[in-house]
């Protein structure tokens, strides 16, 4: 399941996968199953359409800096089990993960990826800027740390409001060392803001090794020292980072102030597709494959009865439809034209317009 | 002593400061949309550093004006936070120099958010701060950097200059649906006069003629105007009269008013406080002469700052910064 999918490649988008009617051998139907496939098809999506990223930057289809999740699946997927619609999240440039996870379709991410108008950005956005209002994702921000003073202030109007929202923001475990995650955290503890700081802790930043950015390694320790409650969870296992989120949240939504989550994840591929990815040991990367979020769910389900090959390969097949008519419908939309290009800088400017 | 400096001798005289400006602006926006709040260093039991929000935590409570640790970054970014999630935050920065601290976040975040997001997003923030020099602070609290901002698209660019728009300035930010930042000059807070009650509103999209003339027009802004004013008096002694232009708005620039002003008197000096090189003075410079170089019938002269970190030694700083004797030479050769 690691290796890459064998999909479409760009420009040339094959036939529909036959969506297979079956269900004589369907494995357990508990709600417990149910919500495991779910967790597995969500992870899957964010899989395989990064996969197919790769094709379509190889094919030129798409540019720009892109930053793929995979490996980090399940921290994006767990997070947002605990999330709901009137939660706001602020993400970085590694986004397409949490766009995907957030409920953004897969079309409209692509589309911003083409560069097209249908894209969730319009096309000004790129691969490392998704937005979406109406879902309260507030980006895509590739300033390394940027979007964390953001969450703070989205909580500070949900608290003022009195409304039991919460702001999840996720960065990297290099944003940890910019002063933006330390001036934010106090902040945040300061004012007791409903912020969930979800660290991404991927081991590198670019191509510098933790130990090598951090005098002090243990992140969940360093952010506890704001007065936050702050925990170290395997963000190789979906079911961790559920539960470790949800007990966040709930305990948020009642009002006890900012939660730290340090994710222990890593990334499988290069930092960006332009990296030759030179500084990580083979071994180092070929062992963590085998803590691969999307096969271990599918194996701990299979073991436990939960998951049979054709419920596997029939969700393989509805994710790789669902791409391929996000590649489709992205590649068909018009490109934004170029009159346009001064809209969207001012509002007034737009209001003269209208 | 020129009136931007003139202390309030007559507190009784139905007189207004524009520090005292300010703060009515502050507190009708506050009483008059709950959505409105004040956040910054010291802006609560303080006072703010400069005494605008004086008496605002009394009568607003803590939520409202929020003192804020020292993160320029963060509670910049936080303003815009709140911004996206439909509050009108105001956020006062000390000086324009600690907010390089916050560059990021008012360049890469609220000013361009909007286009990054395809227009979905706008970020309805106003940030306040002081700038200028005139008194001997050094240069790290005396720098006019307000050009720079007015480079970026997305943001709205203001200096006020006067107490009427001091007092009427922040209504109109606040209804902008874009991330305007206002520049205070530190020497204008204490300036005074008598507020004209016609004045209700500030329109931002135009500059404003401060004093009608004929030969010359001398465009300036914020600290400066009331120099061009006082260089326009001597040179009126002299039988030259003068047009001086408030630019108010930095960004965008208003053309039309001092074009069109360039237009009949055929002559100009612009006035910026900021460094000669790259300055707005040369944006302004250039555009009449894209706009009116054959109406033009002398070079346009500017006075600038000298271009060195402004010095703390007074009469260091007063010869670093563009003074009204400078402006009437400016203004005497190009009659010449
Ligand atoms: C302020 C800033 N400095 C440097 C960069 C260049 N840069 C982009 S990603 C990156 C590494 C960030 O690492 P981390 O926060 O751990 O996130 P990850 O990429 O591992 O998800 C750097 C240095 C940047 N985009 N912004």
């Amino acid at each position: 399941m690691a290796t890459a999918h064998g999909g479409t490649s760009a420009g040339t988008p094959k036939t529909k996968h036959p969506r297979r009617a079956h269900g004589s051998a369907a494995p357990s139907r508990t709600p417990a199953a149910a919500h495991d496939l779910d967790l597995l098809r969500r992870m899957l999506l964010i899989r395989r359409f990064e996969e197919r990223c790769v094709e379509l930057y190889s094919a030129a289809a798409i540019r720009g800096f892109v930053h793929l999740y995979i490996g980090e699946e399940a921290v994006a997927v767990g997070v947002h089990q605990a999330l709901d619609e009137r939660d706001a999240v602020v993400s970085t440039y590694r986004e397409h993960g949490h766009a995907l996870a957030r409920g953004i379709p897969p079309g409209a991410v692509m589309a911003e990826m083409y560069g097209k108008t249908t894209g969730c950005s319009h096309g000004r956005g790129g691969s490392m800027h998704l937005f979406d209002a109406d879902r309260r994702f507030y980006g895509g921000n590739a300033i390394v740390g940027g979007g964390l003073p953001l969450a703070a202030g989205l909580a500070l109007a949900d608290r003022l409001r009195g409304e039991p929202r919460v702001t999840c923001c996720f960065f990297g475990d290099g944003a940890f060392a910019e002063g933006e995650f330390h001036e934010t955290a106090n902040l945040a503890a300061l004012w007791g803001l409903p912020v969930l700081f979800v660290c991404e802790n991927n081991l590198y930043a670019m191509g510098t090794a933790l130990a090598r950015e951090h005098a002090q390694t243990d992140l969940a320790m360093r952010a506890a020292s704001y007065g936050m409650a702050a925990w170290a969870v395997d963000g190789m296992d979906v079911h961790a980072v559920e539960k470790a989120a949800r007990g966040a949240v709930e305990s948020m939504r009642a009002g006890s102030g900012p939660h730290f989550l340090e994710m222990r994840t890593y990334r499988f591929r290069a930092h960006s597709m332009y990296d030759p990815d030179r500084y990580r040991p083979k071994d180092e990367v070929e062992e963590w494959k085998r803590h691969d979020p999307v096969t271990g769910l599918a194996d701990g389900m299979r073991t436990a009865g939960l998951l049979d090959a054709a419920t596997l390969e029939d969700l393989e097949h509805q994710v790789a439809e669902e791409i391929d008519d996000a590649v489709r419908a992205a590649e068909q939309a018009p490109e934004e034209p170029a009159e346009d290009l001064l809209l969207h800088v001012t509002g007034r400017h737009e209001e003269a317009l209208a | 002593m020129s009136t931007r400096t003139r202390p309030r001798a007559h507190p009784d005289d139905g007189s207004t400061t524009y520090r005292e400006a300010l703060r009515e602006a502050l507190r009708e926006a506050l009483t008059s949309d709950d959505r409105v709040f004040l956040m910054g260093e010291d802006v609560g039991r303080y006072g703010g550093c400069f005494g605008v929000s004086l008496g605002l935590l009394e009568e607003f409570g803590p939520e409202r004006i929020r003192d804020t640790p020292l993160s320029e970054s963060a509670f910049v970014g936080a303003g815009i936070g709140a911004a996206l999630a439909g509050l009108r935050p105001v956020v006062e920065i000390m000086t324009v120099n600690f907010s390089l601290l916050a560059l990021d976040q008012i360049l890469n975040n609220a000013a361009t958010l909007r286009h990054m997001s395809g227009g979905q997003l706008g970020v309805p923030l106003v940030i306040r701060m002081t700038t200028g020099a005139g008194r001997q602070l050094a240069a790290q609290h005396s720098h006019s950097l307000e050009g720079w901002y007015a480079h970026i698209p997305g943001l709205r660019v203001l200096a006020p200059a006067t107490i009427d728009d001091a007092r009427h300035v922040l209504s109109a930010a606040l209804v902008d649906p874009d991330p305007v930042l206002l520049f205070e000059h530190g020497s204008l807070y204490n300036a005074a006069g008598i507020l004209d009650p016609s004045v209700r509103s500030v329109d931002l999209d135009r500059a404003a003629v401060r004093r009608e003339g004929t030969d010359v027009t001398v465009v300036a802004y914020g600290g400066c105007v009331s120099k061009a004013l006082e260089a326009a008096e001597e040179l009126a002694g002299e039988g030259i009269s003068a047009e001086v232009v408030d630019l108010r708005t930095l960004r965008p620039l208003d053309d039309a008013t001092f074009v069109g002003s360039v237009r009949r008197t055929h002559r100009a000096v612009v006035v910026d406080e900021g460094w000669r090189s790259g300055s707005l003075s040369a944006e302004i410079e250039s555009r009449i002469c894209e706009q009116a170089f054959f109406e033009l019938d002398a070079p346009v002269e500017r006075v600038c700052s000298a271009e060195v970190p402004i010095p703390y030694a007074r009469r260091l700083e007063e010869a670093a910064l563009p003074q009204p004797a400078g402006i009437v030479a400016a203004a005497r050769r190009v009659v010449s």
